[in-house]
């Protein structure tokens, strides 16, 4: 979609002549689906939508009783390790705001959202104001401050208290409060994305200073409340056992009228995602199960005449194959992958086109994932006013083999296409997860007609995603030509998702491989537009400017997308408004849920 | 006697020490780390997990981590987890009674049926009973706990729908209604559990009791016109249980590990759960606390069995 079109658009929300939801329909029409529509209509001064379905009466609803496979192991935000964790403190924490499926910000314990037209946002981008609402208390009666949100930023931005919110909270200069009710924050550069603090389970949930303030820094561990938490949520805790259950009670002094509508919660964890799904879907055993990561064949038995469904939220995550632009197999100075030493063939681009060319994406999605997820040309997929429009992909064995041959790979003896003395011999790596070894298979087949052999190479998931700078199979130091993993959104924003592919980011001994871009490709024009878009405030050049950077990496085939994988979860028939987001916790909307008899 | 005890448990200490220096080496070894799932999430700095591996000490050497593994342990300080950052002792009792609990009445539940039917079995030899008791043994004693388990949930908690499949270790109600609930729980875990230890026992029972029915002196006993209950329960059983206790105490630690499937497959929260979602999670302090809780065990019933028999079986002394 052009600029100006989109701009005119704005206007007519503006004008009251087209209405919000009009205005994202259109989008979805155009293959734009905006869950970041929100915050483009917030930055032109629209207000937000507030209507959500709720109980009508709080208490009354019995037992809510939700299923996670994995287990939370503490109930500290800050310290939350994966979802598990953000999922069980959000019972009881709340964020200033939230994120909605579509991306629209929702205020929690702000009074209202900060835009351009209620003073919230300054000009320069530089600072946003929060107004707090005012007749929030903590569970345990002591009032919900200013001064709490100023101690999150401290305890969180503190590199000795190593939380895992540290990168949401950097970029922050200063945190002025106002009043008692009202915090200015100042971010150290124009920050485009300014929810990124404070807003979103993941990152936002805000902790009571006055009980976690004796232990910032390297003392935070030894925090009783790290266990305990003592929120402003609409359920208070009760009971929790590290990898087993948490238990959470009604908050009869919650600051929403007639939320919520459960007496109580219980979350219990452990197992494995297929009995998970069977508890809910079929023995309605429990309410709600998060995380199906299981094949869609069976899912769909288990809801014939069952008592579930699955319920399917979009968000940003893509799982792709990255192209190593560095010859993994050439030691250099103890370090393989060097960006010293350029890869042999994968740097032609014809042959990256090839392989681009043979990725059967349509049974990837068709075989594999199901409803799980979707056929994407691009890497940054959501939200969708990223989308761009400028790539498609095809499956064409025949084309890659044109491609090949035009540019000088000819087949040998061995059915083996070679050039200059080079084999296209390839080794393709992914961690051990069963899809994915089906997925390779795919690939591997597809590969051997245009003449490329693939190596199939399967690492245990633990040693693939870990950070251990000794060990030669994680994916960071991507010792192998191709490989695939998926690589998880967050936040709707693509700003951090973006990083990746950054020349400054890439993984090295030097930085003990925790550098983003495992690729190691470089280029300059995405370097320039990437930095121009972290200061860019006009929403519409800022997506503009990640459609171009999406469209050089896709079009240079530094990776293929596979599949853009959605968030599936499993949820009773009977159970109302989870509205589950693929941009926030799973239990965003907790307070809202309810069942109906 | 007493003296053969202490010397028994002076030996152990350094083989204890043995296993733990054996355990560390290979979980240091083991490829991993607890801080996986951060390293992928792009909005996690690569920095926090840099910094989280200072602080837990996981870049020291691993003589270094060893050592101050050891010198803590023998103080009584367990450590603490990684993922959870909860003192290991606190999580281990934390489980420890849901495990207990599901072991006990599996071995109470094993025993009543093993006993009792080895015993039948060994005084009518090779009739109907015992050919059926032996084929069932077999059965179970070759069909995995982690098969039966999902079988009795297909059939008990999908088809019929009579049975939860998951336990929960937080029952709201009281009073009988609790103990019902509980039960009707535990049930399932139980009787997988108490059907794998009981075919073993079974057919352990049956061989001792037919070595020593065919003895003279019970041909003795009957030849007093004793009865043959008062024979068989006098007489037989008497000795030929000596060998059954000892294997009994000898499974008890073997079983603690058995438990670790069933206990993943019903999601009780026992020890064996806690087990392998640290070992999922590469949580080394839990992995080898609960690991050498493990090996204590196996290094304690070794000596219960071993005094149990001396003292049952006076015709064992020790030197």
């Amino acid at each position: 979609m052009e600029q100006h079109e989109l701009r005119r658009m704005i206007d007519d929300v503006k004008a009251g002549v087209l209405s919000r939801r009009r205005f994202v329909q259109t989008m979805v029409a155009l293959g734009l689906t905006a869950p970041m529509a929100a915050q483009m209509l917030a930055s032109a001064g629209i207000a937000q939508a507030q209507t959500m379905a709720g109980p009508s009466k709080r208490g009354g609803g019995g037992l809510l009783k939700v299923l996670w496979w994995q287990s939370p192991t503490l109930l500290n935000p800050h310290f939350a390790v994966g979802t598990k964790d953000q999922d069980g403190s959000r019972v009881f924490y709340e964020p200033l705001a939230s994120f909605d499926p579509d991306g629209n910000l929702i205020a929690t314990l702000a009074a209202e959202i900060p835009s351009a037209q209620n003073g919230g946002l300054s000009k320069d981008g530089k600072s946003v104001t929060w107004r707090l609402k005012k007749n929030v208390q903590w569970h345990d009666g002591k009032p919900f401050t200013a001064d709490d949100v100023v101690f999150n930023w401290e305890f969180a931005a503190d590199p000795a208290t190593a939380a895992t919110t540290i990168g949401n909270y950097k970029g922050i200069d200063r945190i002025d409060k106002v009043d008692a009710h009202t915090v200015k924050i100042t971010f150290k550069d124009p920050n485009p994305f300014w929810a990124e603090a404070f807003c979103g389970a993941a990152t936002g949930q805000i902790i009571p200073k006055h009980l976690f303030d004796a232990y910032r820094g390297g003392k935070s561990r030894e925090a009783p409340n790290n266990l305990k938490p003592v929120g402003t949520g609409a359920y208070r805790f009760v009971d929790f056992k590290p990898g087993d259950i948490v238990r959470a009670e009604l908050n009869p002094n919650y600051h929403v009228p007639n939320n919520p509508f459960f007496d109580r919660v219980e979350m219990k964890g452990g197992g494995d995602a297929v009995s998970a799904a069977r508890a809910v879907i079929q023995t309605g055993e429990f309410d709600f199960a998060w995380n199906m990561q299981v094949e869609d064949e069976i899912l769909r038995r288990m809801e014939q005449g069952g008592k579930g469904r699955v319920d399917i939220a979009v968000a940003g995550n893509i799982e792709h194959i990255q192209c190593n632009q560095t010859d993994p197999w050439t030691d250099v100075d103890g370090e393989r992958s060097s960006i010293t030493k350029p890869h042999p063939f994968l740097t032609d681009p014809a042959v990256r086109q090839a392989l681009n060319l043979l990725v059967d994406r349509a049974s990837v999605q068709e075989q594999i994932y199901g409803r799980a997820g979707r056929t994407s040309a691009n890497f940054l997929n959501a939200p969708s006013r990223y989308f761009s429009k400028n790539t498609k992909w095809e499956f064409n064995p025949d084309k890659a083999n044109q491609v090949l041959e035009a540019a000088g790979w000819k087949k040998g003896s061995d059915g083996i296409r070679a050039k200059d003395g080079k084999k296209l011999k390839l080794v393709y790596q992914t961690s051990i997860n069963a899809p994915r070894q089906k997925n390779q298979q795919i690939v591997k087949q597809a590969a051997a007609k245009a003449g490329i052999d693939i190596e199939i190479k399967s690492v245990v998931a633990s040693v693939y995603f870990s950070s251990d700078p000794a060990n030669p199979d994680t994916y960071r130091h991507f010792y192998t030509d191709i490989q695939m993993y998926t690589t998880t959104m967050g936040a709707p924003d693509p700003q951090t998702f973006m990083r990746q592919f950054l020349s400054n980011e890439i993984a090295s001994k030097e930085n003990k491989w925790s550098g983003r871009n495992i690729t190691r490709w470089r280029n300059e024009e995405y370097d320039k537009l990437f930095a121009a878009s972290l200061t860019e405030l006009d929403p519409v050049k800022r997506a503009a400017q990640f459609i171009r950077m999406n469209d050089l990496v896709i079009q240079n085939v530094v990776v293929i997308p596979v599949l853009w994988r959605l968030v599936q979860s499993a949820i009773s028939l009977k159970l109302k408004n989870t509205s589950i987001s693929g941009w926030d916790s799973n239990l965003w909307n907790l307070r809202n849920w309810v069942r109906e008899a | 006697m007493r003296k053969y005890v202490l010397r028994r448990v002076v030996l152990s200490i350094p083989a204890l020490a043995g296993i733990s220096l054996v355990l560390f080496t290979i979980l240091a070894l083991a490829p991993g780390d607890p801080f996986e799932e951060l390293a992928t999430n792009p909005n996690v700095p690569p920095e926090v997990a840099q910094r989280l591996r200072q602080q837990f000490g996981l870049d020291d050497p691993v003589v270094v981590r060893y050592a101050r593994w050891f010198t803590s342990m023998v103080r009584g300080d367990w450590g603490f987890s990684f993922v959870s950052r909860v003192n290991v002792d606190v999580l281990i009792l934390q489980r420890l009674p849901v495990t207990l609990f599901v072991l006990g009445s599996a071995q109470i539940l094993g025993l009543l049926v093993a006993l009792p039917i080895g015993i039948y079995s060994a005084t009518r030899p090779y009739s109907i009973f015992d050919q059926l008791a032996t084929t069932f043994a077999f059965i179970g004693f070759s069909l995995p706990t982690f098969f039966t388990g999902l079988l009795l949930i297909l059939l008990f908690s999908i088809h019929l729908d009579w049975l939860p499949f998951i336990f929960r270790s937080d029952i709201e109600a009281t009073g009988l209604a609790w103990a019902v609930e509980h039960l009707k729980q535990a049930i399932m875990p139980i009787t997988v559990l108490a059907l794998f230890q009981a075919a073993s026992l079974m057919r352990f029972a049956r061989s001792a009791v037919l070595d020593v029915i065919r003895l003279d002196y019970v041909n003795t006993a009957r030849a007093k016109g004793l009865s043959e209950r008062v024979t068989l329960l006098k007489h037989v059983v008497r000795n030929a249980l000596i060998p059954v206790i000892t294997l009994v105490a000898l499974q008890l630690p073997g079983i603690f590990t058995g438990a670790v499937i069933t206990e993943q497959i019903f999601r009780i929260p026992g020890i064996g759960s806690l087990l392998i979602a640290s070992i999922l999670a590469n949580d080394t302090p839990v992995i080898m606390a609960v690991t050498f809780v493990f090996s204590c065990l196996v290094v304690l019933f070794n000596l219960v069995a071993d005094v149990l028999y001396g003292w049952l079986d006076p015709r064992i002394s020790y030197r």
